[in-house]
């Protein structure tokens, strides 16, 4: 099997969809020619021409909203924010329109329309490349939302993103796309959405996680292993709805939960997390539910100093995943 | 004998007797809906009276069987000629489980059927904008090439949501009808406090199409610059901005009180110039309508608004549990 | 000195990149911020410039090598001795483990641990007694008793882990050692150690390897050499749970009765031998004495009951519950109805009960359902018992045994055959006037056996 790189995984993704259903059309800043900053979309407008990788003006809520007509019309739209932190102006369409639109029309139109966008820290991105925004979503039912950690995931999560008949936020970490490589089947699989994942198996601690702190918190598994610390580690892969049944039989495989997200700690999906491990699992618990999160200021900084301070490592998350075991 | 500008204008004798109709219908859904709000029967009303000229006019210009619609919350105009009916519309008034809008979720005036392939809207404004520019774009793709109309009042063309569309539109050379409803006010605020511009139809050279002001109470007026545009969209020419130029006769909705921000004076003098009683007048001119029929139209629609009020009143509700069904496809 | 030159990181999201072409070799002079190569990477085409001025002394990388951020490519001598800075300091790792074992201060080493404890005293176990929810769960489904546990956790918190180990090691501990065991409920602390010695015919197994932690509870319990372990079975800890249950549940009070039984006696003993011939099994005292107590329950019916909270039932059916100590466990099978029974009925049930005890043929429908207990106590030579209520029953009476004593009758001095009668009764639902009178009821019946009495 391949080994591939996060971001040629969705790629593959992306070219895999198209030339399986011609409803599937790509639409962002840059995508087309350029490939997508992050070149993300590569070779794809060579591939299926301009029609169909749309160059679009530089305008998010029109790249939301034209995509939601479209998906009404019966495509199949791959919208991209450049950058999570721009998804603002779409919020109105995203929240608004693209979320209700089933809803609202008691099941009579619906918009199966997928925005992917990259987010995160640690490329010197400074407050408006480094964001998390995904928190500001979790609660907006008749929308999905999900992070995928893993090229495999990622691949297979966007594809399924792509056919599910109702709109997908798709979250991309950005560091992960040239770092994080793993094995990639070339066959058209599809990972389902709405499904936490167990990337280790331990009875010690429990570890929830997701995009690069997941990461992170696999490193440290492997590292506290040799002390004798196992620690369970679940990848939530969709941040909404929760897989409330994974993220619960988790918990109760160890009774000590700890919760890493580079998201702000407060109103992040954490607190989501917490609180329905602490209404599911109370007599299982045998350790206050922990979450180890992003600082609660506005955004990661620019000067290393302080984007390191913001940024969670491999070893902060070591050190909390040791104290939880201790306790 | 007067002109006769219908048929100037490619209208048959029978469609603008239709349109009349259509106008005459709308009118009276909407008194009754006034009614039933004051007789505390229905919660809410928004109104469409004084628009009805420019709503039908312009909804007769597309080919609304394989054309969409994505309209605002004032074209029950619009949406009936489009194929809804007055029972639809007293049902979603009455927000009973058999509106086809909506099943009784939203308020009335967010039409939506897509049998009728009129978009569902919303309540944000000038969201429908990029809406339809997409379905313009995505009818491009599948090669059905459908003309898109889509309409919003004055006010509304200031969101960014409608320049985004007109750029897009512009670019992509997109066939969709951008159709501003002026009627002079978004709720209390007036024109002279929302355009900078002296006509909304000034904006489209920003966005490289035409755009064109027009008489929006005349139907005839209205359909005629609204085919024009069709066609020219049909050509493969692009986008058109019309701005048709109307009055809103009633309050923005049951929930406004009109008396603070305007005369009493003005709404009269601009009542005189009903558009209704204005093509009624013509085409009794050119010896369409007589008494007798207008006599008969307006019993035939009266008769329609009352099957549907009787109807839509005893209809059943929507079971409650059923509002936790179709967040997602299941 | 030469100093190392590594890949430095050359766009956002870039971590490794190519050398396309090295601009210098070894001995060319350069100074700082020159460039020293061509890299190529996925995002862009760079060049890295040297950090320092020197002389470059050894290119390590070769040209077409993909190297990630933070490799070394080269060696580049400087004059002097000052080492110039790196453009890429390597992180310092900085963790420390703290993993030491403090010293076990006990003589003895305690049992085998996977982690050692905060040996040296009750002041470290701050948290010892804070439960989670989840330790507490499993120590209520397991009947552990909590403070028999060494925690391992922060400050001495015993953990769930620790209770699951427990669990484990219990399922896996040494068969029980077979102990001489007295009736336990009619023992006192005293009458345990005077007991137990006579009877303790086995000397307990050295257990070669205790499974289990020695108990904490609020004091430290040391072992000191020559000492025994003895492992606590299941059974016994499920009396000795419901022991404390009872004693933490109940105020228990007590009273008792002198009862002459010189008729009694002379009654069974000329009834025993034909008794023995014709129904195969010994008649002893027990099955008067239980007759006494069921006729003396329904006139004190409240004898009879059991505390429920906010209420006290009276129970209808008097269900005697029997003591029967077999080798290494107590049994308390039940008579259900006892007061239909007549003494050869009451007989006949108490043998049947007591072989299948013996059998281990007990079924849960003869353990349960008692109402109130009665306690042979005299069996095993006792005189006076404090016996524990039988939860939830109200009472339990003994009977003690029967020795030859002077007495006071009608102002003379007799000898006579005696026995007390002990009643434990919760304090909750009785008080000493009832009891007290259902003592002496007992008392006239035991008394008013003779030769007109008809077991049958």
């Amino acid at each position: 099997m391949a080994i591939i790189s996060y971001i040629d995984a969705v790629t593959q993704a992306l070219r895999e969809e198209m030339q399986r259903d011609r409803r599937v059309f790509i639409m962002g800043e840059d995508v087309g020619v350029r490939g997508g900053v992050f070149r993300a979309t590569n070779g794809l407008y060579e591939e299926f021409g301009e029609e169909r990788v749309i160059d679009a003006p530089l305008a998010e809520s029109a790249i939301a909203g034209v995509a939601i007509g479209a998906a009404a019309y019966g495509m199949r739209p791959v919208a991209e924010m450049q950058f999570a932190d721009f998804i603002m102006p779409a919020v109105n369409q995203i929240v608004s329109e693209a979320a209700k639109m089933r809803y609202r029309s008691n099941n009579d139109w619906h918009c199966p329309l997928v925005i992917r966008a990259p987010y995160g820290g640690g490329v010197h991105g400074a407050l408006y490349h480094s964001q998390s925004v995904e928190a500001m979503f979790n609660s907006t039912p008749g929308l999905k939302v999900v992070a995928p950690s893993t090229p495999y995931d990622v691949k297979g999560m966007l594809k399924a993103a792509i056919r599910d008949d109702d709109p997908v936020l798709f979250f991309e970490h950005k560091r992960c796309y040239r770092l994080i490589k793993g094995e990639v089947p070339e066959s058209d699989y599809t990972v389902p959405l709405g499904k936490a994942d167990i990337k280790r198996e331990g009875e010690d601690i429990t570890v929830i996680s997701y995009g690069l702190t997941l990461h992170f918190a696999l490193q440290a598994a492997e590292k506290l292993a040799e002390e004798g610390i196992n620690a369970h580690v679940l990848d939530l892969r969709t941040l909404y709805p929760l897989d409330k049944e994974s993220i619960v039989e988790a918990a109760r495989k160890t009774g000590k939960v700890l919760i890493i997200h580079e998201d702000n700690k407060e109103g992040g999906v954490g607190g989501e997390v917490a609180a329905v491990i602490a209404e599911e699992c109370l007599f299982d618990l045998d350790a206050p539910i922990k979450r180890l999160a992003g600082p609660d200021v506005p955004a990661m900084p620019y000067s290393p100093t302080l984007e390191k301070f913001f940024m969670l490592t491999p070893d902060k998350v070591m050190a909390a995943m040791r104290e939880l075991a201790e306790f | 004998m007067a002109e006769n500008r219908h048929q100037a204008a490619g209208l048959t004798d029978e469609q603008v007797l239709d349109m009349y109709y259509t106008m005459l219908l709308a009118r009276k859904i909407d008194e009754r809906m006034w009614l039933l709000n004051r007789a505390g029967k229905i919660p809410f009303v928004i109104s469409c009276q004084g628009q009805e000229a420019a709503q039908v006019g312009a909804a007769f210009a597309f080919n609304r069987e394989t054309d969409y619609a994505c309209p605002y919350y004032r074209d029950m105009g619009v949406v009936l000629a489009f194929g809804m009916t007055a029972k639809d519309m007293m049902l979603s008034a009455f927000a009973k489980a058999e509106d086809p809008n909506s099943g009784g979720r939203q308020m009335p005036g967010h039409f939506g059927s897509r049998k009728h392939n009129i978009l569902t809207g919303s309540s944000p404004v000038t969201t429908q904008v990029p809406h339809a520019v997409g379905l313009a774009l995505a009818g491009r793709m599948d090669g059905k090439n459908p003309v898109v109309f889509t309409s919003f009042g004055e006010g509304s063309s200031n969101q960014g949501d409608f320049h985004e569309g007109a750029n897009f539109a512009g670019v992509h050379k997109l066939p969709v009808i951008f159709f501003c409803e002026n009627n002079k006010y978004a709720i209390s605020v007036p024109i002279t406090k929302q355009l900078a511009c002296k006509s909304v139809a000034d904006r489209a050279q920003g966005y490289g199409f035409p755009g064109v002001s027009i008489d929006g109470n005349d139907p005839i007026e209205v359909y005629k610059a609204t085919k024009e545009a069709v066609d020219r969209g049909r050509r493969g020419e692009g986008p058109t901005l019309i701005e048709a130029v109307t009055y809103r006769l009633v309050p923005h909705s049951s929930d406004d009180d009109d008396r603070s921000y305007r005369s009493r004076e003005e709404v009269e003098e601009a009542k005189k110039k009903d558009p209704i009683l204005r093509f009624s007048v013509y085409l009794r001119e050119v010896g369409l309508l007589t008494e007798e029929k207008e006599k008969e139209l307006n019993e035939q629609a009266a008769r329609e608004v009352d099957e549907a009020t009787e109807y839509a009143e005893n209809a059943p509700y929507p079971e409650p549990e059923s509002a936790l069904n179709h967040v997602y496809a299941e | 000195m030469a100093t190392e030159v590594f890949m430095p990181q050359l766009g956002e999201s870039v971590t490794e990149g190519t050398i396309a072409k090295w601009l210098v070799k070894p001995g060319d002079k350069v100074k700082k911020y020159e460039p020293l190569c061509e890299v190529t990477t996925d995002k862009v085409n760079a060049e890295v410039p040297s950090t320092l001025e020197g002389t470059v002394a050894e290119l390590v990388a070769g040209e077409g090598d993909t190297l990630a951020v933070g490799d070394l490519i080269c060696y580049i001598e400087t004059e002097g001795g000052a080492a110039a800075a790196q453009a890429a300091a390597q992180p310092a790792n900085t963790q420390e483990t703290a993993s030491e074992m403090p010293a076990a201060e006990s003589p003895k080493t305690p049992v085998a641990s996977a982690r050692p404890s905060d040996a040296g005293g009750a002041a470290a176990k701050a948290a010892g007694k804070r439960y989670s929810p989840a330790v507490m769960r499993l120590a209520q489904e397991n009947n552990i008793d909590l403070n028999q546990l060494e925690g391992t956790g922060k400050e001495g918190r015993i953990t769930r882990k620790d209770v699951m180990s427990f669990i484990e090691r219990s399922r896996t501990a040494a068969q029980p050692v077979p102990q001489a065991e007295p009736a336990i409920q009619a023992v006192s602390a005293q009458q345990r150690t005077a007991t137990r010695q006579p009877t303790a015919a086995a000397e307990p197994e050295r257990v070669p390897e205790p499974s289990v932690r020695p108990a904490v509870g609020t004091l430290e319990v040391s072992v000191y050499p020559g000492d025994t372990e003895i492992p606590v079975t299941s059974v016994r800890k499920t009396i000795a749970n419901r022991m404390v249950q009872s004693k933490h549940d109940a105020p228990h009070a007590w009273t008792m009765v002198e009862v002459d039984m010189t008729n009694l006696v002379k009654l069974r003993n000329s009834l025993k031998d034909e008794f023995k011939a014709k129904e195969g099994f010994n008649l002893t005292f027990l099955p008067f004495f239980i007759k006494a107590v069921v006729e003396s329950i329904k006139q004190f019916p409240i004898m009879n009951s059991v505390w429920a909270g906010d209420k006290i039932i009276m129970r209808k059916n008097i269900n005697i519950s029997i003591a029967v100590a077999t080798d290494d466990a107590l049994f308390v099978p039940v008579i259900k109805d006892a007061d239909q029974k007549s003494i050869y009925g009451l007989a006949r049930a108490v043998d049947e009960l007591a072989a299948k005890t013996r059998q281990g043929k007990l079924s849960m429908d003869d353990m349960s359902g008692g109402t109130f207990t009665v306690n042979n106590t005299g069996s095993f030579g006792s005189v006076l018992s404090a016996p524990i209520i039988n939860q939830p029953q109200a009472a339990i009476v003994s009977m003690e045994s029967i020795v030859k004593r002077p007495v006071v009758i009608d102002d003379m001095i007799a000898i006579r055959d005696m026995a007390n009668l002990c009643l434990s009764l919760d304090h909750r639902v009785l008080d000493g006037l009832v009891c007290g009178r259902f003592l002496q009821s007992v008392k006239q019946k035991l008394e008013a056996y003779g030769s007109h009495t008809s077991i049958y």
